[in-house]
Order: C-alpha cells, then structure tokens, then sequence
C-alpha cells in the first residue's frame, strides 16, 4: 500500500540525478532491494507507468535485484543466509539471532541518453 | 545520442530519513522524548495512551500526534478531554505515518511544555515499520485477541522494536493464546525485547510501562 509513495521517491531521485547529469531522458532504472524489504514490484511498476509519464523518465524499465537477507548468531558468531525468516542458526541451534542484511532498498544506477556534445 | 549508465547508489526512502533525522534533533534539544506506537487496528494504542496520561497526569507533560486514514477526530479528541495536547492527522488514506508528517504534527505541538511525544502510527503491522519518524522509541501494542502467530506473521515490525506491549491480558482467561508460542517468536525476532503485558481494561501492568518511560525521558534530560 505505501509502494505510491516509494514511486514517487524513485521518480524524484531518478530525475535529479539525470538532470544533473545533463540527460534527455532515462531508459533504465535499477533498484537493489533486501529480501526482507516489504515491497512489490509490480505494484511499484503500476505506479510508475502512471507517475513517470510526462517526464524524462517516462517509459523507462524498472529493474529489481533482490539480495538475500543474512543474520548472525550471538551464541556461536556464525553468520549465514537467510533461508526462512523463523529458522535458528545452522550451527547451534540458537534462536538468539541478529539481522545484519536484507532490508536494503536503495537506487544503484540509471541508464541515461544524451544528446552529442553535451557535457555532464 | 550517447547513452550511459550513471551510478545513484541513493536509498529510496531516503528524503524521508533525513526528515526523521530532522525530527529527532528537535525533540532531542526540546528533551521530549518520543514514541512510535504501532499496532493493529483496536489492539488498544488509543486506550494506552489514556491510561498512561492518567498515572502521568500532574507529573509530566505528554503532548499526542494521532494517525488516522480518515478524517476523523475520534482518537484526538479523546486525548484533549483527558487534558493533554493532541494534534490530529488525517493521512488521506495512506497506510503509514511518514517524518514529514510528524514534521507538521510538531509545529503544533507546544513542545516547550512537553516532556513525552506519543505519535499513535496508523492501525496497520506491515507498513508503518518502513517509515522512520524520528522518534526515540518504537512501540508495538499487541493483544491477546489477535492471535499468538502474529510475531511469525508480521516479522519485520517486531524486528525493528525497542518495547512490546501485550494489551488485554484479562482476556487470557477466555481466548486461544499461548504465550510461550508467541513469546518464542517474538524472541527470535528480537532477542531480548524489554516486554510490558497489561490490560488497559483491569490497569494492570501500566505502572511498569509508565515507570519505564519516566524513565527514559529522565535519562534524555540528563544528557
């Protein structure tokens, strides 16, 4: 249900970043996303086909990587990928468990067009 | 044409986190120490808000910025005819709370007299614990008619918590839970969680809540 607002924040950085760049427009969009980020893709790209026409980014693909989540165990210090988010250590048993990774959600890159001789 | 590729590398919330941010530095010089209270919609964040402006009614000063999805006064009203400030926010349908809201909520507030902020976050267990506020501590009411799988089912809210507070224990006599189910998820989630079990019908358990968060607000104007 938030993912409107998550939209609107991708189209405002996107834009920014290639406006500043000098860019025309923006044909890709690629976003790293935790696993244990609460958000839906096409739900996001509902939006996105909506908000983003009329600007540069108009027509540009969303990508999403997801990355796995990864938790430590205070018990025995193992540090292991996530299979299930209810799972004790591997190792020990222990339910004693620390999230280091896996609620990431950030914009890594664009892709951008140019026209010659502009200069970033 | 040339095309290329420009890194970013900005998190996506990140306008809002910088809010937050800003939130924070004001409640921190102003020494009101704030709360994020989730929980589902009628777990009780309305009626633990009364009942803990009633022990602290003559002590300490609590100022309150309710989240609602509909333009209602409901919650806001009932915060005012029990003496303390309350700002109402109608979120226009929004599922969640943000930092620029809480931003607005304070400018309405008169933070100079207050020693406590409670933001009531909208009724909801997915959204609100993707969006920092700013505030100092966050709150989850739980209660007993919801279910003990809750921790299992809602796992990132109680990963992000600082309290727990399990609401309606005077039910446990006729309702389906088993605490040790739903004190064992919520332990793998979030080990060690400071936890408060209160019935906000009964008041029992409220005076360990409060004391706590005496506490807390005596520990931020020490510094």
């Amino acid at each position: 249900m938030h993912e409107l607002a998550v939209t609107e924040s991708i189209l405002e950085i996107a834009n920014r970043h290639a406006t500043l760049a000098g860019a025309t427009k923006i044909t890709n969009i690629y976003i790293i996303l935790g696993r244990l980020s609460s958000i839906v893709d096409d739900s996001v790209q509902f939006y996105w086909d909506i908000i983003s026409q009329d600007t540069m980014s108009a027509g540009a693909k969303l990508h999403f990587q997801r990355i796995p989540a990864r938790m430590r165990c205070n018990e025995c210090s193992r540090e292991f990928e996530m299979q299930d988010e209810l799972a004790p250590c591997p190792q020990c048993g222990s339910i004693n468990l620390t999230l280091v990774a896996g609620d990431e959600f950030w914009l890594d890159s664009i892709e951008i067009e140019k026209e010659p001789g502009e200069t970033a | 044409m040339t095309v290329n590729r420009l890194p970013v590398v900005e998190k996506i919330l990140s306008a809002n986190d910088a809010v937050a941010g800003l939130n924070r530095k004001r409640l921190d010089q102003l020494k009101v120490f704030s709360i994020n209270l989730m929980a589902s919609p009628g777990a009780g964040k309305t009626s633990l808000i009364l009942q803990t402006i009633k022990i602290l009614s003559g002590r300490l000063n609590l100022g309150v910025i309710e989240g609602d999805t509909a333009p209602v006064t409901i919650d806001a009203d009932r915060v005012t005819d029990a003496g303390m400030p309350a700002v109402q926010i109608n979120t226009g349908g929004d599922c969640h709370l943000d930092a620029p809201m809480i931003d607005m909520g304070l400018n309405q507030l008169p933070l100079e007299k207050m020693d406590f902020l409670i933001v009531e976050n909208v009724g909801n267990l997915v959204c609100p614990a993707a969006f920092k506020l700013g505030t100092h501590a966050n709150v989850l009411v739980a209660s007993i008619p919801e279910g003990d799988d809750k921790p299992y089912k809602y796992p990132a809210i109680y990963r992000g918590l600082d309290v727990l507070i399990i609401n309606k224990i005077d039910l446990l006599p006729y309702v389906r839970f088993n605490m040790d189910y739903f004190r064992q998820g919520v332990e793998m989630l979030n080990p060690g969680l400071t936890t408060f079990a209160v019935s906000c019908t009964t008041g029992e358990g409220i005076d360990a809540w409060a004391n706590w968060l005496i506490n807390r607000a005596e520990e931020l104007k020490g510094k």
